[in-house]
């Protein structure tokens, strides 16, 4: 994909946002594993050092509880950090300090420590990287009470959602997909809301939540099969914690039957927790049960055909959409 | 080390009486909650601080107002020291909306702002890598405050000691850490804890500066610690200290001691800090037996004003169960 001037693509918009940030607030400085001289290992930071300098563009050692814990600190020091883990799995090394700590502090602490920590992290399969590198792990830390947990999938949240958590005062987490940075959209420079759902294709038959990697492919099942007279509504789920429920009730009320298409686990995942929210709040809009489409359980292997269907794609979209609706039409 | 110009002794001005006074303070509080434990109005895990208070009063006594300390879940002398009121502390344990923490923390999760301590914190070593990141917030702000973290020789076993003392010294951020040694790691004794158990030898590998002092003796931990923080607020990066000493009292409360004997405790009970201390001030001529007496009563009313203070708080009610999860609105 390649960018009009008036398009970017998803890294260079998370960049943009970064420096849009470093110049204007004097408290904010990104750090990590690689972030400086290497440009950031999936190049969201390319050049940043060059104009802000190893201080503000802070390239770690590998320690990722140790830098992630620093953040914490900073942030309780009256930093704006932006801590960059390479990949979820990664993140597992600093589990502690984001529970514990980050998300814990202000309630253990009655109230007196906010920690305005912002945490970003690249997510999700689809580049061969094998089980160490892939995994979806968002849904996990959508479980932890005092996080906030962001998944931009497209440009424009990409950049406007990272301005809005960095003006929060308590610790958020963006979930980057890494086969998104090179999506290309339109460059614009706004502020997004780190709150509420976004209806990216309206449609009547059946509404597909998701959220990150998996809106593109939902919405290019929709296409496919709005071409079979099925309209299908999908929902950009954006913020996995806290959850908008208005929107999930939203669209069990206007089209009945609703499929989660996750790449994160089925067992104990977010698709359960939102299964389980539109049973309590709307159950009696269902026209038939809620549908759930996430990756298969399994690490993610490295073989390409073995990775695809692993991962939920657009034709297993379309197949379980046309179950729901042939099924029950 | 080089201690410096106050190699041997206090520095000037210090009022060593106030230290007395600070570590009866603690040693007090610690026996009342035992009491108060026992009858129930403190619960949870309560792990107290006798034995070691020559540690935390001799190092908060060379802080200044604008330091920072993160410290354990052992860490009511370091509250009370820094000067949190012992009845707010109190409270605390009282789950009480007049503690500290307003009843979310107890024993283990003493705050406050006002002082800058930041816990209270009970995942060993956890609070380390936040310590260096406080440190850095100074050190990128170009404040010439210190951090203090403290810990037990059983977090030196733990990756984020080693995570956070790399990242202080490749930083040199002004970041103290403070070791109290106090030979046992709950009940694992320090020789089947960690190979090498010369503990300021491993600050060695990370290029930094670090003391073993007597932590049973307030000034040798005070003259220890000044030269340190003296030494880091003019950018000398961050100093490691272990204060050797020992815990006279279980672990926790649930703890019934298998681990070592009695004539091992009985022996450290003969270099309690505090009388030890008591002797060296009355010898020099700077304590008597009344003002003695009158410290012992002062500190007495004082907890038994705590008591009442925590007694006739208000219980945190269940209806603000799910406040400060995440920032409430400024009004």
């Amino acid at each position: 994909m390649s960018a009009t001037p008036s398009e970017w693509t998803y890294r260079e918009a998370v960049r943009e946002a970064i420096r849009a940030a470093l110049r204007g607030d004097p408290r904010v400085f990104l750090m990590g594993e690689d972030v400086g001289r290497y440009g950031g290992c999936f190049a969201v930071s390319r050049g940043l050092l060059e104009e802000f300098g190893p201080e503000r563009i802070r390239d770690t050692p590998l320690c990722e509880s140790g830098f992630v814990g620093a953040g914490i600190g900073a942030a309780l020091g009256g930093m704006r950090p932006i801590v960059e883990i390479m990949t979820v799995n990664f993140s597992l090394l600093a589990l502690d300090q984001i529970l514990n700590n980050a998300a814990t502090l202000l309630h253990m602490s009655g109230g007196q420590f906010h920690v305005p920590l912002v945490v970003r992290m690249a997510t999700g399969g689809g580049k061969q990287l094998a089980a160490q590198h892939s995994h979806s792990l968002e849904g996990w830390y959508a479980h932890i009470p005092g996080l906030k947990v962001l998944t931009p999938a497209t440009v424009a949240d990409a950049y406007g959602m990272l301005e809005t958590a960095l003006a929060d005062p308590d610790p958020v987490l963006i979930f980057e997909n890494q086969t998104l940075y090179n999506r290309v959209g339109p460059r614009e420079c706004a502020p997004q809301p780190i709150f509420g759902a976004k209806i990216q294709r309206q449609g009547t038959d059946l509404s597909i939540l998701t959220y990150g990697a998996s809106l593109w492919k939902a919405l290019a099942a929709a296409e496919v099969l709005a071409e079979e007279r099925i309209s299908v509504e999908v929902v950009d789920l954006r913020v996995l914690r806290p959850l908008d429920e208005e929107a999930l009730t939203a669209a069990a009320a206007k089209t009945h039957r609703i499929l989660i298409v996750d790449e994160g686990w089925r067992s104990g995942g977010i698709s359960a927790e939102i299964s389980a929210r539109l049973m309590d709040r709307a159950f009696f809009d269902l026209d038939s049960p809620v549908a759930r489409l996430c990756a298969a359980e399994v690490p993610l292997p490295y073989a390409k055909q073995l990775e695809e269907a692993a991962l939920p794609g657009v034709d297993t979209i379309v197949a379980a959409v046309k179950g729901m609706v042939h099924h029950h039409g | 080390m080089n201690a410096g110009k106050n190699a041997g002794g206090p520095a000037a001005g210090v009022n060593r009486l106030d230290w007395l006074r600070e570590m009866l303070r603690i040693r007090r509080f610690e026996e009342k909650c035992v009491e108060l434990y026992s009858g129930g109005s403190i619960r949870g895990f309560l792990h107290l601080y006798i034995g070691e208070e020559a540690v935390a009063v001799g190092t908060v006594a060379c802080l200044g107002p604008e330091d920072a300390i993160v410290g354990t879940y052992r860490e009511h002398g370091y509250a009370l020291a820094r000067g949190v009121p012992s009845g707010v502390v109190m409270a605390e344990m009282f789950g009480k909306r007049e503690g500290c923490a307003r009843g979310r923390g107890g024993s283990m999760h003493l705050f406050d702002a006002r002082t800058r301590l930041y816990g209270g914190n009970a995942i060993v070593a956890g609070g380390l890598p936040m310590a260096v990141g406080l440190a850095l917030a100074d050190q990128m702000q170009n404040r010439a405050r210190v951090t203090c973290c403290v810990f037990g020789e059983g977090a030196m076993a733990e990756g984020d000691f080693h995570e956070a003392m790399n990242l202080a010294a490749l930083w040199k951020v002004p970041l103290l850490f403070v070791c109290e040694n106090n030979l046992y790691a709950m009940g694992t004794p320090v020789a089947l804890e960690l190979a090498g158990t010369d503990l300021a030898k491993q600050a060695g590998a990370y290029q930094m500066p670090a003391a073993s002092v007597d932590g049973m003796d307030v000034d040798a931990v005070a003259v220890a610690v000044r030269a340190a923080v003296e030494a880091m607020r003019s950018g000398a990066g961050p100093f490691f200290i272990e204060c050797r000493t020992y815990r006279f009292r279980a672990h926790s409360m649930f703890d019934a001691e298998l681990y070592r004997e009695k004539a091992e405790v009985a022996l450290w009970k003969k270099r309690d800090p505090i009388p030890a201390f008591r002797e060296r001030l009355q010898s020099e001529g700077l304590l008597t037996e009344s003002s003695w007496g009158e410290m012992e009563a002062q500190v007495a009313e004082e907890i038994r004003e705590a008591v009442k203070f925590a007694e006739a708080g208000t219980p945190e009610p269940v209806s603000e169960l799910t406040r400060f999860v995440y920032s409430e609105p400024c009004p």
